[in-house]
């Protein structure tokens, strides 16, 4: 059984569109991530799947069961963490964990093997209130909330945003044990880098998909050579690449500029000979693989 | 067949315990929000003390040495008898006793008096006689309420007057007299205060508490969480409800006890049909509650709306501080829709002139109306969804 | 004066109550540079950044911004700033134009000088059909672009953005830097706190906090050779954790 199948889905707010006909399934098991920027429709999208919304076009189906006639039935067996943590912040941690439990019909004992993992880190801070906790903990807690019934799906929506890159390495790592323990995820992100740590990925940009598949067939689809260019000067050897007349695009990347050009089949060393010819110092150039942001940008740029 | 069998679970799981686990899950969850929050909580119970206690000994809009002055075209034994009766009540001092009407007008000028009292010519020989004798109330209505304040002292203390020395045909006084404090003969406006303040702060702690709550959930994005969950709507309603009908309770009790132990307020009436006619009442600013948090989506739009649409209403317009009759016919008319308006009808008829239910028939089916109404409203307007 | 040390702080420490938040910084940044200022959620980034624009007196040590005393000064360090943040900058009720006459309005501009600033912000930002539209209407990636344009309209000393680009898609991230290139070269120096790491490597000094003191201080490519790392995302969990 597919857990989430979506079929052409709309959805308007007044006269703005925030989900353009989108159309994908999830199988039992998987990752699922939606990839985009603010404004994408990730959490428009995953407000119809738990049935908080109502699409205006197209069905969408999770665990067999329509979103708009089944809704009750679905609220039973999915877990749903929306953008902001949504905890009670003047309840402890283990209120919060209590309460969360006891109105989905079930005790924290019943499930505890399935949270310890994560609980364990913050069961020093049991008795301090939500509102207290840091960003990570708070995410880690609500993950916690969202996952004492054992749902069958678990929808997260942006749980890593505005959490420093270390917490968020942690919860990705917990999400991996959960897909173990056979749990269907779709998480929403506008980190490009999260995109490689789903099995399959939706680049999602003003309401419509830019491409589903899986994060290495994306990146295959990459059709032009990408060259990473690093000088002593990074603005001056971006303005300079600006200029060139072969240039398709250019990006910065890090410490590196991501470069494309118009040519088919351009080596490095036509690049490095052309930019040595302008006196830049300290030049590094090298062909490179792209990754999920470069292939969003490229297809951002097609639409 | 697994399928049917999650059927039967599910239907079992409908009936069964799990629910009401749920519940009272929630319950206890919505006591821990309020009493964790302290100072709202102090609000809530220190408001109808301060309150009651600010009507009950500062503002009590009592009256004491009032400067009058009188004018006697008689000056016979019955008008010198009724201003001994005015004069020694403590309420007001004479200021100056005045020879023609000429005089009255340069003496409100002054602005030291407040009220002239004619008595007409032959007034002993006229009320002996015709049974009828006119006496003139002219107050400086510059104060409106004060005005009316001592009108009606005024006129209090003329009947009991009348009383007195007649027992058989009444003299009618050409004022009128205010029907209210026939019921407060003491002129305590401490009793007065009673009724409305009750009014106020159930429809605070019901109306604007509930609202207030339902919201934040929207505000906090946990309400996405419950609803995407298997409570149902009307369990989160009612979950809700029921802590704040049960402080309303008692911020009732505490009104009525103080009121009671301290200013020695009567309860004439049943007080079982006093604590089911404000639970009537509760019911009604509850359901009010609910509906306001359905049409609004942050805390600051359901407190001006509970503030703005119920507080003044209910406290303007419900004959808690101005009467009714007094108002324009338009003001009337819309008073009507104020649920305050009728509880405190009822409050007044059941505790200062111990009405049985036969008296409050009416009013206590407009609230029942009003309730049903509201109710039904919101329940049409309470989204499971966030659309 | 070119190398003057435009912010400077020398063991800058902020408690609160038992909890110290920020614990005995030390770091100086030079005019026109460009500073990533990292950290870990509760890391005491945010309390950092409000003692330097004097929103917050200091428990104890020195800091000075833009030449002025943090404890005494802050008026003057206002006047000297400029401030962008991702939850708020811009009013959300009020037309691109109106803010932009507001904020050039608070930062002492003349009628004429607004007038001037608006047309070349709107030409400039490729926005000047939208200019009687409400800022809410708004894509995000031009809200911050205009937001950014708006912080550094009185040409403060120094510009501090706290996390600009979170949620914003990658191509508007990086028209995003290179405006902000664009300003450091101008002389403005630019404060910077990002979660994305790839953005960390645009800056000429990051420093990371940890547990309210500074854990590192370099050159990009400096803290990538001394944590033996290949980006600055590895430099950063290596720190943090």
């Amino acid at each position: 059984m597919k857990i989430v199948e979506v079929k052409n889905i709309v959805k308007t707010f007044d006269k703005t569109t925030a989900v353009d006909d989108v159309s994908f399934e999830v199988e039992q098991g998987e990752i699922f991530g939606l990839i985009g920027p603010d404004g994408a429709g990730k959490t428009t999208l995953f407000r119809m799947l738990t049935t908080l919304l109502k699409p205006v076009k197209g069905n969408a189906k999770v665990l067999g069961l329509d979103v708009v006639k089944n809704y009750k039935q679905i609220r039973k067996k999915v877990g749903y963490m929306p953008g902001r943590f949504s905890l009670y912040q003047d309840l402890s941690v283990e209120e919060n964990l209590k309460f969360f439990a006891t109105i989905f019909g079930t005790t924290v004992e019943e499930n505890y093997n399935l949270i310890k993992d994560i609980y364990i880190l913050l069961e020093p801070f049991k008795k301090r209130k939500a509102g207290k906790l840091s960003g990570g903990m708070k995410q880690k807690l609500a993950l916690c909330c969202a996952l004492i019934h054992k749902p069958d799906v678990l929808f997260l929506d942006e749980p890593t945003t505005g959490v420093d890159p270390v917490s968020r390495n942690e919860f990705w790592d917990m999400l991996r044990k959960l897909k173990e323990q056979g749990i269907t995820i779709l998480v929403s992100t506008p980190y490009m880098d999260e995109a490689s740590l789903c099995d399959r990925v939706a680049l999602m940009q003003k309401g419509k998909t830019l491409s589903i598949d899986t994060p290495d067939n994306i990146i295959r689809q990459f059709k032009k050579s990408l060259f990473a260019i690093h000088s002593e000067n990074q603005y001056e050897l971006f303005q300079t690449l600006m200029k060139y007349e072969h240039r398709n695009t250019v990006f910065p990347f890090g410490e590196f500029l991501h470069y494309t050009d118009k040519r088919e089949n351009i080596s490095e060393d036509e690049i490095k000979n052309y930019l040595e010819t302008l006196n830049l110092k300290g030049l590094k150039i090298k062909s490179v693989k792209p990754n999920i942001e470069d292939c969003f940008m490229a297809l951002m740029e097609e639409k | 067949m697994p399928h049917e069998i999650k059927e039967i679970s599910e239907i079992s799981d409908f009936r069964g315990i799990n629910d009401m686990k749920r519940f009272i899950g929630f319950l206890i969850k919505e006591f821990y929000h309020i009493f964790r929050d302290f100072r709202t909580l102090l609000i809530l119970f220190g408001m109808p003390v301060a309150q009651i206690l600010l009507f009950g000994f500062a503002i009590t809009n009592e009256i004491k040495d009032v400067k009058i002055a009188i004018l006697d075209e008689s000056k016979d034994n019955v008008t010198r008898e009724i201003s001994d009766k005015l004069l020694s009540s403590g309420y007001f001092l004479l200021y100056d006793n005045l020879q023609s009407v000429k005089d009255i007008e340069p003496e409100f000028r002054k602005g030291i008096i407040k009220e002239v009292i004619i008595f007409e010519p032959n007034f002993s020989d006229n009320l002996f006689k015709t049974g009828s004798a006119n006496i003139q109330l002219i107050a400086d209505a510059s104060e409106p309420n004060l005005a009316n304040m001592i009108v009606a002292y005024t006129t209090s203390i003329i009947t009991n007057y009348r009383s007195e020395i007649t027992k058989s045909e009444d003299v009618l006084p050409s004022i009128n007299t205010e029907i209210k404090m026939r019921f407060n003969p003491n002129l305590k406006s401490v009793f007065m205060f009673v009724p409305g303040l009750m009014a106020v702060i159930l429809l605070l702690v019901s109306a604007l508490m509930t609202s207030i709550s339902i919201t934040k959930e929207k505000e906090m994005g946990t309400m996405e969480v419950l609803l995407v969950s298997p409570l149902k709507p009307f369990q989160i309603i009612i979950g809700k409800v029921i802590p704040y009908l049960l402080l309303a309770f008692v911020n009732a009790f505490v009104i009525l006890g103080l009121a009671q132990f301290i200013f020695g307020v009567p309860i004439v009436g049943n007080t079982i049909l006093l604590v089911l006619e404000s639970a009537l009442f509760v019911i009604v600013a509850l359901s009010l509650g609910i509906l306001i948090s359905t049409i609004s989506n942050n805390q600051q739009t359901a407190m001006m709306i509970s503030l703005g649409g119920l507080m003044l209403p209910t406290i303007i317009l419900s004959g808690y501080i101005f009467p009714i009759e007094n108002m324009p016919i338009v003001l009337q008319i819309i008073s009507n829709a104020v649920p305050a308006r009728w509880f405190i009808a009822i409050v007044k008829g059941i505790m200062l002139k111990g009405s049985s239910f036969g008296y409050i028939m009416k009013e206590t089916f407009v609230l029942i109306g009003m309730a049903v109404f509201f109710i039904f409203l919101s329940i049409i307007k309470f989204k499971t969804r966030l659309e | 004066m070119e190398n003057e040390n435009i912010i400077y702080a020398e063991n800058l420490t902020k408690k609160f109550g038992s909890f110290v938040a920020v614990n005995s910084i030390s770091f100086s940044v030079k005019k026109g540079e460009i500073y990533g200022f990292l950290g870990a959620n509760g890391a005491g980034k945010t309390t950092a950044i409000r003692m330097l624009c004097g929103l917050s007196t200091p428990s104890s040590g020195k800091a000075t911004v833009a030449g002025f005393d943090v404890y005494k000064q802050t008026e003057n360090i206002k006047k000297n700033i400029g401030y962008m943040s991702q939850k708020f900058s811009l009013y959300e009720d009020l037309t691109v134009k109106e803010n932009i006459t507001f904020y050039g309005g608070i930062y002492g501009l003349s009628d004429k000088e607004i007038k001037e600033k608006t047309e070349y912000l709107l030409d400039i930002l490729k926005i000047g059909d939208a200019k009687d539209k409400l800022i809410k209407s708004l894509p995000l990636g031009w809200k911050q672009k205009l937001a950014f344009s708006v912080a550094v309209i009185h040409n403060p000393k120094i510009v501090f953005l706290d996390e600009p680009t979170g949620g914003v898609d990658p191509l508007t991230r990086r028209q995003f830097w290179n405006m902000i290139y664009e300003e450091a070269s101008r002389g403005i120096t630019v404060f910077v706190t990002t979660h994305y790491m790839d953005e960390a490597e645009y800056c000429n000094r990051v420093s990371i906090m940890s547990d309210g003191i500074i854990a590192a201080l370099d050159t990009p490519s400096k803290l990538k050779e001394k944590y033996n790392a290949n980006t600055m995302h590895e430099v950063f969990v290596k720190i943090a954790r």
